[in-house]
């Protein structure tokens, strides 16, 4: 079920600070974040988020077509790398 | 011949079946435009009235997106959500399930017949 509409997007205050005073002072920094939570909104579009993955921070350019999702949609936590390869005589031990 | 929205003609059916031959169009949307169009949704489709086909294209047509339509919306939202670099597109793009299931068993349907993996030993049995 989705969010109810009457309560808007959550972003946590520490980022949205930091984005409202930036659109204020009308400059551009990537802000580091560790708030995968928060909705993307209208304001933060133009900005370079960084968002962390677990491991480090994941610099993700906002535009338009993100608002809505989650800040954490853009940063994978998971990183893949490829099945097999070794032979048997290394992978039986 | 009844013809709604496109190219689907299903016949010999009751119509409540019938419009569910349409993309986009299942159960329950085809009951409810029959009710819309006031058409009786236990008739036969070969037996409908010229009027009556006339009356649930437009019904259908203002209600519901069907068909190619529907397509390309449902292209144009997978499509948005690649190009942004979100989660979801990564899994369109992979090919793999995109709602969060399971993928160590299952997930056929996205991932397509399996292929067997180099070096992966069987169970044995004891």
């Amino acid at each position: 079920m989705p969010r109810s509409l009457k309560k808007g997007p959550f972003v946590d205050d520490h980022l949205l600070v930091k984005i409202v005073e930036m659109n204020k002072r009308n400059e551009k920094r990537v802000v580091k974040t560790w708030s995968r939570r928060s909705t993307v909104i209208p304001e933060m579009v133009g900005h370079t988020i960084a968002v962390h993955d677990g491991r480090k921070h994941v610099p993700i350019y906002v535009t338009e077509s993100m608002v809505g999702h989650k800040l954490g949609e853009f940063a994978p936590t998971r990183a893949f790398r490829t099945h097999g390869g070794g032979d048997r005589a290394t992978r039986v031990r | 011949m009844a013809r709604i929205a496109g190219v689907d003609i299903p016949r010999d059916k009751r119509l409540e079946t019938s419009l569910t031959y349409i993309f986009g169009i299942g159960p329950a949307k085809a009951l409810q435009s029959c009710m819309g169009a006031k058409v009786d949704p236990g008739t036969r489709v070969r037996d409908l009235t010229d009027e009556e086909v006339v009356r649930l294209r437009e019904w259908i047509g203002e209600q519901y997106t069907v068909e190619g339509d529907l397509r390309r919306q449902i292209n144009q939202n997978v499509k948005r959500k690649v190009e942004i670099g979100s989660y979801q597109g990564l899994r369109h793009r992979r090919g793999l399930p995109v709602n969060g299931q399971r993928t160590h068993t299952n997930a056929r349907t996205r991932k397509g017949r399996k292929s067997a993996v180099a070096g992966k030993k069987k169970a044995v049995k004891k």
